[in-house]
Parts: C-alpha cells; sequence; structure tokens
C-alpha cells in the first residue's frame, strides 16, 4: 500500500484556534507518553490503550461539536476525555485507580465517564457503544432536544453484527447520531484486509443510506472540516452520518501487545504523516507558529502532565466499605 | 375484577403509556402485529408508532437503543420475545445495562425495563422454550422480577419504571390465559417474596409458571393430610431471604421447584441460602423439582417429563415427611 504524502496545504484558521488544536493535540501525546512510563513503574495497571498517531482525529471532530452533545468513545479514550473537558489530573487519577478518577478508580484507562460532559464512556466491549448512541439520539429526537451525539469507534467494531443493526436502525428512524469510525487499519493484530471482505468502509454505511466521508484523520484541518460539515447535517434533523477517519496507532495495540503483526518500515512511514508534526509544519510555514513558541506550550503541557501525576499520586483509595457502593441506586 | 394475565399486563403498559410521556415500548411485532402473545394488542392504535415502536429482528441493537434512551433520559420498555432470543442481546444487558452505574462510579443510571416471555408448556421445542431466569438473576446491577400472579402482571411493572436501575421482567408463557381475581388495590411491591398459601408441614418455593402447578401439588397435598407453605418468590434478583427463612422455620422441610435446569439453578441459590442461613430449622435435607437436563422436546409427553408437575412435586414433598 503506497501512502498517501503527508498532509499539506493552508491552514484555514486564525493562529488562536490553531494553537487551541496543537495544544490539545500535544496534551494528548504528553500524557499518554507519560502514562506509558508510569505503566512501566506499575503505577498504572491492567489495560493501557494508548491513542498516540491518531490524535487529529479525537481533536479535529471534536472541536467542532457543542459542549451539549453527547459523546460514546471506546477504550482508547483518554484523548477524547481530555479534549471534552475533563480534567488531566482526573484522568491519571482514574489510571491510577485513585477515587479522585472520574470513575473514583473503579474504571481505570478504558472507563472515563463523565455525566457532566455528556461522556458516556468509555466502553470497552468493541460495538458496544454503538446501540448506546443510537437509543441517546432516540431520546433526544424523542423529546425535541436539537443536539448530536458522536459515537466513536475502530474499524474493527464494523465486524460485529451490532453496528449492521445499530446503523439500520440509525438510518430508519433518522435519528442525530455521528458515527465516527477510527479506521486504525488493525484490530488488536488483524489489518483490515485480512478480515473483512470489504475493506471500503463507507460502502458497508452507505448499504444502510446514511451518508458518508473518508477522511484523511492525520490530517486536523481535514478531520475538524468533515466533521464539521457532517455534524452540521446531524444537527439539522438530516439523519446520521458516518465519518471514515483513516488514521494509524504509533504504539501497539496495548502494553501486553508485542506488535509482531505490523511491519516496522509501515509504522515508519506512517510516522512520516504524523499528526503533530506536520501540522506545527504547516503553521511554521505559514508564520503562525514559532519554534519558540511550540517549546514553550510543550513545557506548558509537560508541567500539566508532572501536576496530573502529582495529583493521582498524592490521591486516595476508595475504602473499601464502598465496594458494593452504586451497583444499584441507594 | 375478573381479567387474564395478558389483559393485566397490558392494563399496566397502557397506564404506563398514559402516566408519562418518557415511556414507550419497543420491540419486534409490538405494534402492528399486536405483541406476539398479544400483550400490546390494540396500543399502536391508542399511543402511536412512535411510542409503540416495531422494531426490526435485531435484539442486541434494540435493547442497547433501550438502554441508551434510558441514560438519554426517557423510561423505555422493551419487550423481547422470548428468553432464548434474548441470548443475543445478552451483551447489552450485563456488560452495558448492569455495569453503568458501578463502573461510572456511581454517575449513570440505566432506568430501563426489559420484559420478556419465558418457559415451555406449549409444544414450540428446544429453541424457544427455556427457562434462563438465573442467568439474569445471577447478574450484579439486575433486577429480576417474575410475575405469577394476574395482580403481579399488573401491578409490577409500574414500580418497575419507577426503579433507577434495569429491571428485567419475566412472563411465563403458561401464564398469559390464566385467569383470575384483580384486587381492588392491587400491589405494587417489587421487593418481597409471598405466601400464596400458608401451612405449616413443609414449604414449597417457587416462582413464575411453576406457581400454579406448586399450588396444584399443595391442594393435593392437602387432600392427604400434608399442610403445605407456598412461597411465590416474585422478586429473582435480590431475593427475599427473610421470607424465605420464615417460612424454613416455621415448616422445617423445603422443596424447591423451578423450571430452569437443576445445575447452577435458582433453586440451587435458594437451597444454598437455607443451608447457609436455617441449616438448624431444618428436619429434613432440602429437595427439588427442576426441569430435566434436556433441551426442550417437542411431542407433548416428552415436553410434560421434561417438566416439574404437581405430581412430581407432591412426591418431592412426601420423600421429605417420611
Amino acid at each position: 500500500m503506497t501512502l498517501a504524502p503527508p498532509p499539506s496545504g493552508p491552514v484555514p484558521w486564525t493562529g488562536e484556534f490553531a494553537f487551541k488544536m496543537v495544544r490539545d493535540m500535544l496534551r494528548i501525546r504528553r500524557l499518554e507518553e507519560r502514562a506509558a512510563e508510569l505503566y512501566g513503574e506499575q503505577k498504572i495497571r491492567g489495560f493501557l490503550h494508548l491513542y498516540i498517531g491518531e490524535e487529529a482525529v479525537a481533536v479535529g471532530a471534536l472541536h467542532a461539536l457543542a459542549p451539549e452533545d453527547n459523546i460514546v468513545a471506546t477504550y482508547r479514550e483518554h484523548g477524547h476525555a481530555l479534549v471534552r473537558g475533563m480534567p488531566m489530573r482526573t484522568i491519571m487519577a482514574e489510571m491510577y485507580g485513585k477515587r479522585e478518577g472520574c470513575s473514583r478508580g473503579r474504571g481505570g484507562s478504558m472507563h472515563l465517564f463523565d455525566a457532566q460532559l455528556r461522556l458516556y464512556g468509555g466502553n470497552a466491549i468493541v460495538g458496544g457503544g454503538l446501540p448506546l448512541a443510537v437509543g441517546l439520539a432516540l431520546a433526544d429526537k424523542l423529546q425535541g432536544v436539537r443536539r448530536v451525539t458522536a459515537c466513536f469507534f475502530g474499524e474493527g467494531a464494523m465486524a460485529e453484527g451490532v453496528f449492521h443493526e445499530s446503523m439500520n436502525l440509525a438510518a430508519l428512524w433518522q435519528v442525530p447520531v455521528l458515527f465516527c469510525c477510527e479506521n486504525n487499519l488493525y484490530a488488536m493484530g488483524t489489518a483490515l484486509a485480512r478480515s473483512e471482505s470489504q475493506t471500503d468502509l463507507c460502502v458497508k454505511a452507505a448499504a444502510y443510506k446514511v451518508p458518508t466521508l473518508k477522511v484523511d484523520g492525520q490530517d486536523v484541518v481535514a478531520v475538524h472540516r468533515a466533521a464539521q460539515q457532517a455534524q452540521l447535517q446531524v444537527r439539522e434533523g438530516k439523519g446520521p452520518f458516518f465519518v471514515e477517519f483513516q488514521t494509524y496507532r504509533y504504539r501497539a495495540h496495548s502494553m501486553f501487545d508485542p506488535d509482531l503483526y505490523r511491519d516496522k518500515r509501515e509504522i515508519e512511514e506512517w510516522k512520516t504523516r504524523g499528526p503533530v508534526h506536520t501540522f506545527t509544519a504547516r503553521l511554521k510555514a505559514e508564520g503562525k507558529l514559532t519554534e519558540e513558541q511550540f517549546l514553550a506550550l510543550d513545557a506548558e503541557v509537560a508541567k500539566e502532565v508532572e501536576d496530573a501525576v502529582a495529583f493521582a499520586e498524592a490521591g486516595s483509595w476508595e475504602p473499601i466499605e464502598d465496594l458494593a457502593k452504586d451497583v444499584t441506586a441507594p | 375484577m375478573k381479567t387474564s394475565y395478558r389483559e393485566a399486563m397490558r392494563a399496566a403498559l397502557r397506564e404506563a403509556l398514559a402516566a408519562d410521556p418518557r415511556v414507550f415500548l419497543m420491540g419486534e411485532d409490538v405494534g402492528k402485529y399486536g405483541g406476539s402473545y398479544a400483550v400490546s394488542k390494540g396500543l399502536l392504535e391508542e399511543f402511536g408508532p412512535e411510542r409503540i415502536r416495531d422494531t426490526p429482528l435485531s435484539e442486541l441493537a434494540f435493547v442497547g437503543i433501550g438502554i441508551g434512551a434510558a441514560l438519554g433520559g426517557m423510561r423505555p420498555i422493551v419487550e423481547v420475545m422470548t428468553v432464548n432470543f434474548s441470548l443475543l442481546a445478552l451483551d447489552q444487558i450485563v456488560n452495558t445495562a448492569a455495569l453503568y452505574r458501578h463502573m461510572s462510579g456511581g454517575q449513570f443510571s440505566v432506568p430501563v425495563v426489559i420484559r420478556m416471555a419465558t418457559g415451555a408448556g406449549r409444544q414450540i421445542a428446544a429453541q424457544h422454550s427455556h427457562s434462563l431466569e438465573n442467568w439474569y438473576a445471577h447478574v450484579p446491577g439486575l433486577k429480576v422480577l417474575a410475575p405469577a400472579t394476574v395482580e403481579d402482571a399488573r401491578g409490577m411493572l409500574a414500580p418497575a419504571l419507577a426503579d433507577r436501575d434495569p429491571v428485567v421482567i419475566f412472563e411465563h408463557a403458561q401464564l398469559y390465559n390464566m385467569e383470575g381475581e384483580l384486587p381492588e388495590p392491587w400491589t405494587a411491591d417489587i421487593k418481597k417474596a409471598f405466601v400464596r398459601r400458608p401451612g405449616k408441614d413443609v414449604s414449597l418455593i417457587t416462582y413464575g409458571g411453576s406457581l400454579p402447578k406448586t399450588i396444584a401439588a399443595a391442594e393435593q397435598l392437602a387432600r392427604e393430610g400434608v399442610d403445605a407453605e407456598v412461597i411465590d418468590l416474585r422478586v429473582l434478583r435480590p431475593l427475599d431471604d427473610a421470607t424465605i427463612m420464615a417460612s424454613v422455620a416455621k415448616c422445617r422441610r423445603a422443596v424447591v421447584v423451578d423450571e430452569g435446569w437443576k445445575s447452577g439453578s435458582l433453586a440451587a441459590e435458594v437451597m444454598a441460602r437455607i443451608v447457609e442461613q436455617a441449616f438448624y430449622e431444618l428436619d429434613a435435607p432440602l429437595a427439588r423439582v427442576c426441569s430435566e437436563e434436556v433441551p426442550m422436546p417437542y411431542a407433548k409427553h416428552m415436553e410434560e417429563a421434561a417438566l416439574p408437575q404437581p405430581a412430581k412435586i407432591v412426591a418431592a414433598a412426601k420423600g421429605l415427611l417420611g
């Protein structure tokens, strides 16, 4: 497979907005790099799925949405939670399993929830969030609420029957769901072409008469433009929309994954299309960002990460007496 | 007022739909067809297709959509045609509905009601006849109800809808045509087991479609001079231990009647609790009458042989009395 050239071209944004996008991508990157180190130090345990390489998708898409919109995400959702507005401290504390985490340390890395931010998980059953999103959107439609439910999932979820069932019902009932497929080409270790007879994902959504867009997920400008266009249509009551963001994860599937199924050259090639450095290069070429500004930003983000680590370290453990709390309503 | 179980359930649905605009009914053939067991017959005409919502054959998605709609502020009632089909939706019920509150640190409630038919007795063979209530009763986060009388068919839906957690309601297919007297007012309890027939010699503990058979067995025992007490569990999760233990303490002997297969059954759970909590009250070993451990056969005589029957219950009770 020949890769497309790295994202390029003019950035149609003010310096301020562009800076915000760089900042959020960098925040995800540095948070997760630190999380990987902390995993090595056994501060974070269990599963840890890194989003490194895919940052432009969450950043571009979520900045196209409104604060009142619903977000349904997967187990690779640190970036989505962060961009949505969850403090880095809260995310880190959750990864530590501390009570100060968003889910009181009960969920960990895969189960970031925030009712205030309308973040409905953090769902670690592949495809599990899809009918949930359709249901949330149906509730809005029935209650006359004008809101978009954005549902993120990987291309692996499209092999699940529930993708097809959910897509059919979303289209049949014309509910306001923005389906955001993060196609990173591998469902854990299984390449798309090794698992699907039809590798053009948009065709699958189109089979249910859902309008589609296919976008370079490494280009935050293209991601934002597509998400903007799609969410507008969904918000106007024109039914669901499916966007395929073509992306790539630079790290292994999880910390347990020795990554034996990918060609190292393929990974290196994709890294030339990295969402952060290609975007900052474009901004620098346009005079919207200087190296000094970038370094200052990176230092500021590093501080935020260290603050989050200190917060998590200082956090407390949920008392064992609370073990059965919230299994059912009090 | 005399009514059937089916009509009582329909009246409960109608009342819920009229009382709360957030309530809607969704499932396969609930609307135009009138409900596969005719429970929702006429409701489409009364409430319209938005609220009596026919779905395609997509159990996993429409149950998940009900869960999502509950998270989004609605009060959905999702009908699954039979418990056998609910296995297609098990992922959403167990991995989403039951877990979301705890896993999110208490942030989210899933106030969905999932109704399904269960049980055998209509010669519809192995893929439509099983009793898998215990699969759901195993899962923390769920409430599991088994209305076995017209009163409970009428009364359990409203409190289930008012509950902030997911509630699964099992309607035994053999009960839909059952007629009974509906008291005024009817009870709306979803916490307690009830004594359906007081007695002193042996506790017969059951639920759902086995209740009429167990009462028939108790009447037979009475004719033979044995005064059996019949306990209807009603709520399969959480179990009402107090009512069970009070009956066992009084009768000192107990038979558990359960249409599920014996291995890993609800009967096993009830018996284990009696052993844990009331062992020294017992004058005899516990006994149970469950379905034979075979896929449900089609032929009538074979199906009857596979199921708990009054004669088997009578024999089990007499076995304890020596």
